[in-house]
């Protein structure tokens, strides 16, 4: 096991530095000058513009710029937004990370606290009414945009019903203590269900799939033959292997959860990352918008990590050659 | 047949097939697909599906004479108009036709959808099979370029490379997605192809000297063709949500050719929003009917070749 997970590792750092080396590709695909976001305007002297090409670096061969850019990264060094006049691409970043972080988490708590109950519940009672409803709701679920669903739940309880804002993520900066909190957590209920809503449907079949899988393994019907209550069986034998894939998944479906926050927030005008990433598209703003692909980047390739570690540990079954 | 018959039941539910089915072996009367095609014709929801879906390539493709108006024609006097008998869904931003917008924007959600699908698979089949077939480095190598290319989300990948390129047009669209989103086809048909290497006829066909293009033609695609066609199925509907997505966000298909997404994101303006939702609910609807359609058919068509596939 411990040869697997050092080896997966392993494996980690070059693809890490592929990705680098994509991102670096796409920047220099994009006009200017997109790493440090000083603007090269063509029109000026053109030996002023040489002059300040040679100043950045921008004639250095390939590899040379590659590697000074990868320096540069390392120490923190992300460049200045040419949309937001020079402004740290770090700090900007930084600055809208936690709302995305818990537009994220709050979404995720929605998708496991729905999906989990009841797609243990289809699978114990499969063909029952609530069965066919969850499987219904899937449907739905993954079949809606989930723009199209944000701007419904925004039209319906937003506008028609007044219960929730329809967008940004407080209602001012004077609230303190346990009312900002509560303000807080009011701005993230639409936007945290929209993004929530395609997970759910899907960790739902799966859990639904999975549990429906372990009941009908050979060691469950010994721990039924030797007596062990229905709840005991569940918790103790059933669950704890159905959720070794639901983790897994987690991990995977990372991806999936930042296009869908990119969206999301749109939606909802939130002033998260995805906000920030749209924008710098729209702008053209190219330090911002290859910083964030390797942001994006690495964290996906972390969560897949830890997933296939995780996978590792807890099921000792699985061998890896 | 009989046999076989009996042990189908009618599938209603739409979660679990026929318990095992056995194909029997002297009845050589039915080719695989014939069987399958028997399962999905049974198949409630892949029906409803079907309909669906071809009443909407219907529409896409008679909208020229289903159209009231030029769904590009501005009118500067009739902007964000509520629906009248002129205008059953009133008017746009732009003074254009709702109503004939939403029979065209079919058009193009259908045409990216569709050619953005052929063209993942065309690349998806191509580094599957290679992959699965010879294994080893090769496969090592084209499978950690597919973990590369999920380490971006594709959503964020595609709207990077459109932020480069200076225009965009539906061709360059339908690659742009195609070229994001092959690694899951890639990994299913690799996958697939794994499992076939391993059997007796793999060996048979090299024994008689069939060469590799005829095996991976003649042996391998034949015998993966049901989950090729699934996920190409449900991939395609993928796409559609992508493509709306993308014009929504206003970084897809441009203005004035008529999309869903397109018409989605006038209802980012909260008056249109608030005031007029017959210009923004219809095309979700178009959105969500359509992919909940190719879903359905996607479905069907797994449980009818693989009927033990929802009992893993």
């Amino acid at each position: 096991m411990y040869k697997y997970i050092i080896r997966r590792i392993l494996i980690f750092i070059p693809m890490l530095l592929a990705l680098t080396i994509i991102v670096f590709a796409l920047a220099q695909a994009a006009p200017g000058d997109p790493f440090t976001g000083q603007i090269l305007d063509p029109n000026i002297d053109p030996e002023v513009y040489e002059m300040r090409r040679e100043e950045l670096g921008l004639n250095d061969p390939i590899p040379v710029q590659y590697f000074n850019w990868l320096t540069s990264i390392l120490s923190g060094d992300l460049g200045q937004s040419i949309y937001y006049n020079g402004r740290s691409v770090l700090d900007l970043i930084s600055q809208r990370f936690p709302n995305t972080m818990y537009l994220g988490l709050f979404a995720l708590a929605i998708t496991l606290t729905i999906s989990i109950p009841i797609g243990i519940y289809s699978a114990r009672k499969p063909y029952s009414a609530l069965d066919y409803g969850a499987t219904g709701f899937g449907f739905l679920g993954l079949a809606i945009p989930n723009f199209f669903f944000g701007l419904i739940a925004i039209y319906v309880f937003s506008i028609n019903f007044g219960w929730f804002p329809s967008q940004g993520t407080i209602t001012s900066n004077n609230l303190t203590g346990i009312t900002a909190l509560i303000d807080r957590l009011h701005h993230l209920v639409l936007p945290g269900i929209t993004l929530g809503l395609a997970g759910t449907a899907t960790y739902m079949r799966y859990m639904r799939s999975e549990v429906l899988d372990v009941l009908g393994s050979d060691y469950i019907r010994t721990a039924k033959a030797k007596g062990m209550s229905s709840n005991s069986v569940l918790y103790k034998h059933t669950l704890r292997n159905a959720l070794i894939p639901i983790v897994t998944l987690m991990g995977f479906e990372f991806g999936a959860l930042v296009s869908g926050a990119v969206i999301t927030e749109q939606v909802f005008n939130f002033p998260g990352l995805g906000t920030l990433f749209l924008q710098s598209v729209m702008n053209q703003d190219y330090p911002v918008i290859m910083s964030m692909c390797l942001l994006f980047g690495v964290f996906i390739l972390v969560g897949n990590l830890l997933a296939d570690i995780f996978y590792c540990i807890v099921d000792p079954r699985i061998r890896y050659d | 047949m009989q046999q076989l018959n009996a042990q189908e039941t009618p599938s209603v539910e739409p979660i679990r097939p026929p318990e095992g089915q056995e194909p029997s072996k002297n009845k050589a009367s039915k080719s695989p697909f014939q069987l399958a095609f028997a399962r999905f014709r049974k198949n409630k929801l892949a029906i409803v599906g079907i309909v669906i879906l071809v009443s909407i390539v219907l529409i896409s493709v008679f909208a020229d004479l289903l159209a009231t108006h030029d769904p590009t024609k501005s009118n500067l006097l009739l902007i964000e108009n509520g629906p009248s008998s002129e205008h059953i869904l009133g008017t746009d931003g732009s003074g254009r036709d709702n109503f004939s917008r939403l029979l065209y924007g079919s058009r193009i959600s259908l045409i990216v959808g569709f050619s953005a699908m052929i063209f993942t698979l065309m690349i998806g089949t191509t580094l599957g099979s290679i992959a699965g077939y010879y294994g080893g480095k090769i496969d090592s190598f084209i499978m950690r370029l597919t973990d590369l290319m999920q380490a971006l989300p594709f959503f964020v990948l595609a709207l990077t490379i459109i932020s480069i390129v200076p225009e965009i047009t539906i061709a360059l669209f339908v690659t742009i997605i195609a070229l994001t989103s092959w690694p899951n086809l890639t990994r299913i048909i690799r996958g697939t192809f794994l499992s076939l290497r391993e059997q007796e006829f793999m060996l048979g066909a090299k024994a008689i000297g069939a060469s590799d293009f005829r095996i991976i033609f003649k042996h391998f695609i034949p015998n993966a063709i049901g989950p090729i066609t699934v996920n190409a199925t449900l991939m395609m509907a993928q796409m559609i949500i992508f493509e709306s997505g993308l014009s929504f966000v206003g970084m897809g298909i441009p203005q004035p050719t008529p999309t869903w997404g397109n018409m989605l994101s006038q209802a980012q303006n909260i008056r249109i929003l608030r005031n007029h939702p017959e210009a923004w609910i219809p095309a979700g609807l178009g959105i969500f009917l359509t992919v909940l359609a190719i879903n359905f058919i996607g479905d069907g068509l797994r449980d009818a070749f693989d009927p033990k596939s929802n009992r893993r």
